[in-house]
């Protein structure tokens, strides 16, 4: 199709009064050779809308330049159908900052200079730029792995089939049901919230195996998981033998480990005695009828409960496993429902039960459970057979022993999940789980692995996008994610049953999921310009990218995210997106006009990340804020998509100073695709050789970190920087 | 879709909030058609009141506007704002809703220039700031509202300055003359996601907020960090505008206590020490007191408590204050309990209180007006297959990042019911 581009110009916000638009329309038009260009005062109402319309219907546009207001703002409006559209942002970045008073003509020229340079950059941008055609594939599925056969893996499966997608099930184990299985009952969750609730798994085990839509593989593990979205093939092994299955999409709910008892601190007396058991032993014993001491059978009427058995401790688990409280309540009930005489001690860190779990505490309480504030100190046997807990009592300031029969200790819980460095040792208190063995075996050139964030549990944005992994169409849910007790699981599971689903449709229609969402472009290389160098394959925040034996990138379009930071990576040049590359950029920043030297204005560019900085951007703009009108702001998708040749040809170009702007990197990283500003800081130490090759200081270029927020300190950022780059000589390659 | 299961019934949204808004753009980007309903007049609820989230300490806006920019770019999305849901009939895949549109008397012509708001004399009580401010009668909710169009406070509309404002609007956006409207929906599910309200804390008299000057909420302690809030950002107390060098934090101000809220929040003990970080940047020398009666850290957010906790200039005190005496000279606040780990009587004086007030739902007075709801004592609905689908704070009090995943888990619960539409 051939591109035909309709350039805009709104008169409206003060742009017809402020700028001179036949000048500006004489740009378009004649340096560059715009078809059809035209303005109107009002371009967002009917009327003008209509207008563009008009041209798209009769003059056969296909492609679009609006000038006017923020591409943020306006949306709907200017949502006409367009193949190709970029939107030129003269009244917040130019008009809103840069306010001329009255007869200040130097002021005013240097406003209009600025609309001519967006204006040509926006041209020439949409020149660069191709409609992305989406990736399809013959071979996608929509069916669905979910592995991990316990409460979380089974909700999601059941889910996903009565949404209509099939589903693979690997559960290494023989049975169904995992942890749960060997529960007795579960806490409440339900009105009024005072009672443990029957176990609901014997249900969720019928109702998945009953679904034909569900295959079952038990007694399975994963040998390989290749490919990307749409088009993973998962080689499961079972009994020796392999089978292959193709499916969309990934959900990850291995579950948890507990904290191996044996590594506890002596005090709490595990190995001491049979009567000292662990939470999941004492669900055991409660499923299996009576509870009793181990050590004679006889009834254990008297139990005392330490919670936090490891957690919070710097030697132990650092984490609190945030269920142990209200599983801890429900134990101390189930003692209560067998003895009417029972007597049950909570010895507590912290009493845990956020929510209407109040209330279940409350009932615990009401029902003679004695709340102990403070640590087991030391084990030994008692009278008649039982135990002598003595506990340091917080509240009382002072030692005192408890009789008791049973001694049960709230381990914690453990990641399931090969999410750290199979070549380091497994984190404390591993328990049952073999961390050097990889669950999914991602055949990924980064690793077998998902990435970890911290103490075992995969990366994410944990707070506003707790679903997100670093590897696109696997998302991990109930306690592999994160600590969570059994009704926490069975939501969490439901929500990833949902972005499984979600992953597969976007596929199928060729688009990006989150962050990016919608978007229909994908990274493509030109394979005779590479030097095998492995950047992209190694920047890649998602492990998108695989390599050939030659180190030739592989990429995967359905495991990409758009960030572009393939392609900021690239020393040669020869990534790209259609509507997004290196030259796309490259040529933006040359379309603006730097003058001469003995003007004494210079000129310097600004990259902003389009999630954080440009909004921060636009918002001061809304404070009319002035700045320096001798900067130019292209915006990135990512500052991992930032590539140094553009530092280099700016500099070439005679700017005389760059400026980027990302987002917090690091341990609090706020960059949507986790990696990008790290690695723009990365590139950007090695952008001095840049500079010293051509003579020109190295604080010319500078990164700084801006936050959505940052809207009231971004002038002094701005115009701080103007300053002191004006502090050098000109860039002596202006004259070039 | 190919196969049609990405059809079916549109999906409804009651709340704007993050939870809401996650609902829409989740079940959205499977497919489905939705349509997303706000009582304000911008989305971004509660969360966009923060100044920042816990533990990173980072804004919330940064992760909502990835939201906007996925509604921005999703045409499968429709929002109405000013709106409340007045009637829900009809059973799973087939209800009919009945919507009241209040009037906003800007139309969606606005451009957001401003021009008005800077025109317009007249201060109105701000919602958004919890009256720690006053704002314009016509405005932007605050600096990252969406949608970002102007509305003008109802009280207003009829005056005269009201009239002379339309003609400052250069696109004639301002219409005074609009009504409330009704719309009634046809979808096939329907997720309840209306959030929270601060407890009110004038409830709690011994604490005596409302009559000491210098006691305030966690909320509008957030507003008062904020740098678009009314200080700019500024801690200073509100009697005297003195800087905040001495601050307490009152835990469970009304939580866990039958005569109020029986239950727990679960964020406030996390917000406190948020807070706490606030108070200890601004001001190096400064000196903060958190009263609790446990500190509810859960699962990863320990990480957080270690780091507070590593300040030594934040004392902890396990005790729940008896009262709150204010000193009639200084106004100085004067927090009276007794320590329940030493056992210690205390009477300290501070420049500024801060009590963690807990979250009320908002069902709790605005119910969802159906047949067949179920909800428990405090309001919270409970999901046992009624009409509508309860997640974030509608359900339970949670944080942030359970809002967002309850709020997916809620979406394909949607997705599943809407597909019952036609004997699917």
């Amino acid at each position: 199709m051939e591109k035909k581009i309709g350039c805009y110009i709104c008169k409206g916000c003060g742009i017809g009064d402020n700028l001179d638009v036949g000048a500006l329309e004489s740009v378009a038009r004649k340096d560059q050779k715009i078809p059809v260009v035209r303005n109107h005062e009002f371009l967002c109402g009917s009327e003008g809308l209509e207008l563009i319309r008009k041209d798209m219907e009769s003059e056969g546009v296909n492609a679009l330049v609006i000038a006017g207001c923020s591409p943020r703002a306006k949306v709907d409006e200017f949502r006409l159908g367009a193949a190709l559209m970029d939107r030129v942002n003269l009244r917040e970045q130019v008009l809103w900052v840069q306010p001329v008073a009255e007869g200040d003509d130097t002021a005013e020229e240097d406003r209009q200079m600025a609309a001519v340079d967006y204006l040509a950059m926006g041209c020439v941008k949409v020149k660069k730029m191709d409609a992305p055609i989406p990736f399809e594939d013959p071979g996608f599925s929509k069916d669905i792995l979910v592995v991990g056969g316990g409460v979380a893996g089974l909700t999601a499966a059941k889910n996903i089939a009565d949404t209509g997608y099939k589903v693979v099930l690997v559960e290494k184990s023989d049975d169904l049901g995992g942890m749960l299985s060997r529960m007795h009952k579960v806490s409440p969750t339900k009105p009024p919230y005072k009672d443990p609730e029957e176990n609901p798994i014997a249900g969720l085990i019928a109702a998945v195996k009953g679904n034909g839509a569900i295959k079952i593989h038990t007694g399975a593990t994963i040998k390989k998981t290749a490919g990307a979205p749409g088009l993973f093939d998962i080689t499961i092994v079972k009994g020796g033998k392999e089978s292959t299955e193709r499916v969309g999409a990934i959900v990850v709910a291995t579950g948890f480990g507990l904290y191996d008892a044996g590594k506890l601190p002596a005090q709490l007396g595990h190995g001491s005695s049979p009567d000292v058991i662990t939470s999941l032993q004492f669900e055991e014993m409660a499923k299996a009828g009576k509870i009793v001491r181990p050590s004679d059978g006889q009834p254990a009427k008297r139990v005392a409960f330490s919670l936090c058995a490891g957690q919070r401790s710097t030697e132990h688990l650092e984490y609190c496993s945030g269920a142990c409280c209200v599983y801890s309540l429900k134990q101390a009930l189930y003692v209560k429902e067998q003895y009417a005489d029972a007597s049950t001690y909570l010895i507590y860190q912290e009493v845990r039960t956020p929510g209407q779990m109040e209330d279940f505490y409350r009932k615990v309480q009401d029902e003679g459970g004695v709340f102990i504030k403070g640590d087991v100190t030391q084990v030994a046997k008692g009278a008649g057979g039982g135990l002598s807990v003595e506990v340091n009592d917080k509240l009382l300031r002072g030692k005192e022993k408890l009789e008791v029969d049973l001694l049960v200790l709230a381990v914690g819980m453990t990641p399931s999940l090969d999410t750290v460095d199979p070549n380091k040792a497994s984190p404390v208190g591993a328990g049952e789980f073999d961390y050097t063995k990889s669950v999914l075996n991602l055949d990924y050139r980064q690793g077998p692995s998902l990435p970890e964030l911290k103490w075992g549990f995969p990366d994410s944005h944990f707070i506003c996008f707790p679903y997100e992994t670093r590897r696109t169409g696997i998302y991990v849910a109930g306690p592999a994610r994160r600590p969570m007790g059994i009704a926490a699981s069975v939501s969490d599971a439901t929500g990833a049953a949902l972005k499984a689903i979600q992953v597969v449709e976007s596929v199928a229609r060729g688009a990006a999921v989150h962050p990016r969402a919608g978007d229909l472009s994908y990274p493509s290389f030109r394979k005779e310009g590479c030097t095998q160098c492995k950047r992209c394959t190694e920047e890649c925040p998602f492990g998108a990218i695989n390599e050939d034996d030659k180190g030739n990138p592989l990429f995967n379009p359905t495991r990409c995210r758009r960030c572009g930071t393939c392609m900021g990576a690239c020393p040669q040049k020869i990534i790209s997106f259609a509507n997004y590359s290196v030259d796309m950029i490259g040529s933006m920043l040359k379309e603006v006009e730097v003058p001469e030297e003995d003007e004494e204005k210079p000129r310097i560019l600004i990259f902003a990340c389009e999630n954080d900085a440009y909004p921060a951007m636009d918002q001061m703009a809304q404070n009319r804020a002035k700045i320096s009108p001798y900067v130019r702001v292209i915006p990135l998708r990512c500052m991992g998509s930032m590539n140094l040749v553009w530092v280099a040809d700016a500099m070439s170009s005679g700017y005389d100073g760059v400026l980027l702007m990302g987002c917090r990197h690091g341990d609090q990283y706020q960059c949507h695709n986790v990696r990008g500003s790290a690695l723009a800081e990365i590139r950007l130490s090695k952008v001095s050789e840049t500079l010293d090759r051509l003579q020109l200081e190295s604080a010319r270029v500078r990164m700084v970190e801006v936050n959505i927020m940052d809207a009231d300190k971004l002038p002094e950022v701005i115009n701080g920087f103007v300053d002191d780059i004006m502090e050098f000589d000109p860039n002596p390659y202006k004259a070039f | 879709m190919a196969d049609g299961k990405a059809t079916g019934q549109t999906i409804l949204v009651v709340g704007g909030g993050l939870t809401g808004l996650t609902a829409a753009v989740e079940s959205a980007e499977v497919g489905h058609h939705v349509i997303l309903l706000e009582k304000e007049p911008q989305l971004g609820g509660r969360v966009s009141q923060h100044n920042k989230y816990f533990p990173k300490l980072c804004s919330p806006s940064c992760g909502l506007e990835i939201n906007y920019q996925r509604i921005r770019n999703n045409p499968r999305i429709t929002v109405h704002t000013l709106a409340e849901v007045t009637k829900i009939e009809g059973q799973a895949g087939n209800y009919r809703v009945s919507v009241r549109k209040a009037p906003r008397f800007v139309s969606d012509k606005c451009t957001a220039c401003g021009d008005c708001s800077r025109a317009c004399s007249t201060e109105v009580e701000d919602p958004f700031n919890l009256g720690t401010a006053k704002a314009k009668a016509i405005r932007n909710a605050h600096a990252f509202a969406f949608p970002s169009h102007y509305f003008m406070d109802p009280g207003f509309a009829g005056s005269e300055e009201a009239r002379k404002l339309v003609e400052v609007c250069p696109v004639g956006a301002i219409e005074l003359d609009q009504q409330a409207e009704t719309l009634e929906l046809s979808v096939g599910s329907i997720v309840w996601a209306t959030g929270w309200k601060p407890y009110d804390a004038e409830k709690i008299r011994p604490y005596g907020f409302g009559r000491h000057a210098n006691v305030t909420t966690n909320m509008r302690f957030e507003r008062l960090a904020s740098p678009f809030g009314p200080t700019q950002g500024k801690l200073v107390r509100p009697s005297d505008g003195k800087e905040v060098r001495k601050v307490a934090f009152v835990q469970c101000a009304g939580s866990r206590d039958h005569n109020y809220l029986a239950f727990c929040s679960r964020i406030c003990c996390l917000a406190s020490m948020k807070q706490a970080t606030y108070v200890r940047e601004q001001y190096p020398d400064s000196e903060v007191t958190i009263y609790y009666i446990d500190l509810r850290a859960m699962d990863r957010y320990e990480a957080f408590l270690k780091k507070v906790e590593a300040d030594s200039q934040i004392r902890w005190t396990k005790s729940k204050p008896a009262r709150i005496d204010e000193d009639p000279a200084t106004k100085d606040p004067v927090v009276v309990g007794e320590d329940t780990l030493t056992g210690v009587r205390y009477a300290e004086r501070y420049d500024l209180v801060v009590l963690a007030t807990g979250m009320e739902p908002m069902s709790s007075s605005a119910k969802p007006p159906a047949d067949g709801v179920t909800q428990d004592a405090y309001g919270f609905v409970v999901n046992d297959g009624g009409p509508v689908i309860a997640c974030g704070c509608s359900a339970g009090p949670v944080d942030v990042a359970s809002s967002v995943q309850t709020g997916t888990a809620a979406a394909l619960k949607a997705i599943q019911t809407a597909l019952k539409a036609g004997g699917r």
